[in-house]
């Protein structure tokens, strides 16, 4: 399997919530898809990546601000260069992560409500036994 | 959406916190509607535990739960996920155990860069506050964990693969 689409899947297993649809509509596109397998090799800069794929600031401009709001780009400006690179901000992965952390903790307590609750019932339906 | 009528009777849903306290800990809370002894006791029971541990949205099917419960006593489960090769096993020990307000055990299946789990239960108005402190050996660890995404739930994410690939099978695998 080509790197790049390691990188694809193991993005959406991390990041599903930035969104599958987008994600998809992203990578439809053979430009982006050319342009994420660059930015797997090394980041790189709009006019960096404008000149390799022939194409002028504008047009490229589009491109990653695609794949940036599918969270597959993350881009940077130092100076006036914008530098562009794989992947989410690193807080807005550890973000992501502790919300799917509590998410699944959630799921997890909801059961165990249930679970005391039931406690609960028999402990009283014990009890009342025990009196009669 | 009849479906969902299943959980019925809801009880009074409280919220579930989760932060990272510091480089390395990590703190979940929740208030379970029930006095500490009863909430003790679906930590302690494997044939309690396995029935809470796993809700069904993870997909996981569970296919041994031993629990030892007592200080230096250990514990072991193994999952089974469709999508997984084979079977996940998480194992450790006990540490502390404080019957009806305290536990602590290791967690071994990842080698040193576990962490330890505290637990504690604290009852008020017959409901039990539960705080999970998960403090790891370094900063790098926890990263790491938060990094190879190893604590999310699959489920969902794994059909999500399933339809990317069977859409990508013949665009970006060629490139």
């Amino acid at each position: 399997m080509p790197l790049i689409l390691c990188y694809i899947l193991n993005h959406m297993v991390q990041y599903p919530r930035t969104g599958f649809d987008a994600a998809f509509a992203a990578l439809s596109d053979v430009t982006r898809r050319g342009v994420l397998e660059q930015l797997g090799r090394a980041d790189a800069s709009i006019t960096d990546l404008a000149e390799k794929f022939d194409m002028t600031l504008t047009g490229m401009k589009k491109h990653v601000g695609v794949l940036e709001q599918a969270g597959l780009v993350t881009t940077e400006k130092v100076g006036r260069v914008r530098t562009c690179k794989l992947g989410l901000r690193r807080l807005e992965e550890e973000a992501a992560w502790i919300e799917r952390y509590r998410q699944r903790w959630d799921a997890r307590f909801d059961e165990l409500d249930k679970v005391v609750e039931e406690l609960k019932r028999k402990e009283k339906v014990d009890g009342r036994k025990k009196r009669e | 959406m009849d479906a969902r009528r299943e959980s019925e009777p809801t009880p009074i849903k409280n919220p579930t916190t989760a932060e990272r306290k510091s480089e390395r800990e990590l703190v979940v809370t929740r208030t379970i509607n029930g006095p500490a002894r009863i909430v003790f006791e679906a930590w302690t029971k494997p044939e309690l535990f396995k029935q809470w541990w796993v809700p069904k949205s993870f997909g996981l099917s569970v296919l041994s739960c031993e629990m030892d419960v007592r200080v230096g006593g250990r514990y072991g489960l193994v999952f089974s996920h469709p999508a997984a090769p084979k079977p996940m096993e998480f194992f450790g020990r006990y540490l502390e155990v404080t019957p009806h307000s305290r536990l602590v055990w290791t967690n071994e299946e990842g080698g040193d860069s576990g962490q330890v789990t505290t637990v504690t239960f604290e009852e008020r108005g017959g409901k039990t506050l539960l705080i999970m402190h998960d403090l790891y050996p370094s900063k790098e660890a926890l990263d790491g964990a938060i990094a190879s995404g190893s604590t999310g739930g699959m489920d969902e994410t794994f059909e999500q693969l399933d339809q990317l690939l069977a859409a990508l099978g013949t665009s970006v695998g060629r490139s």
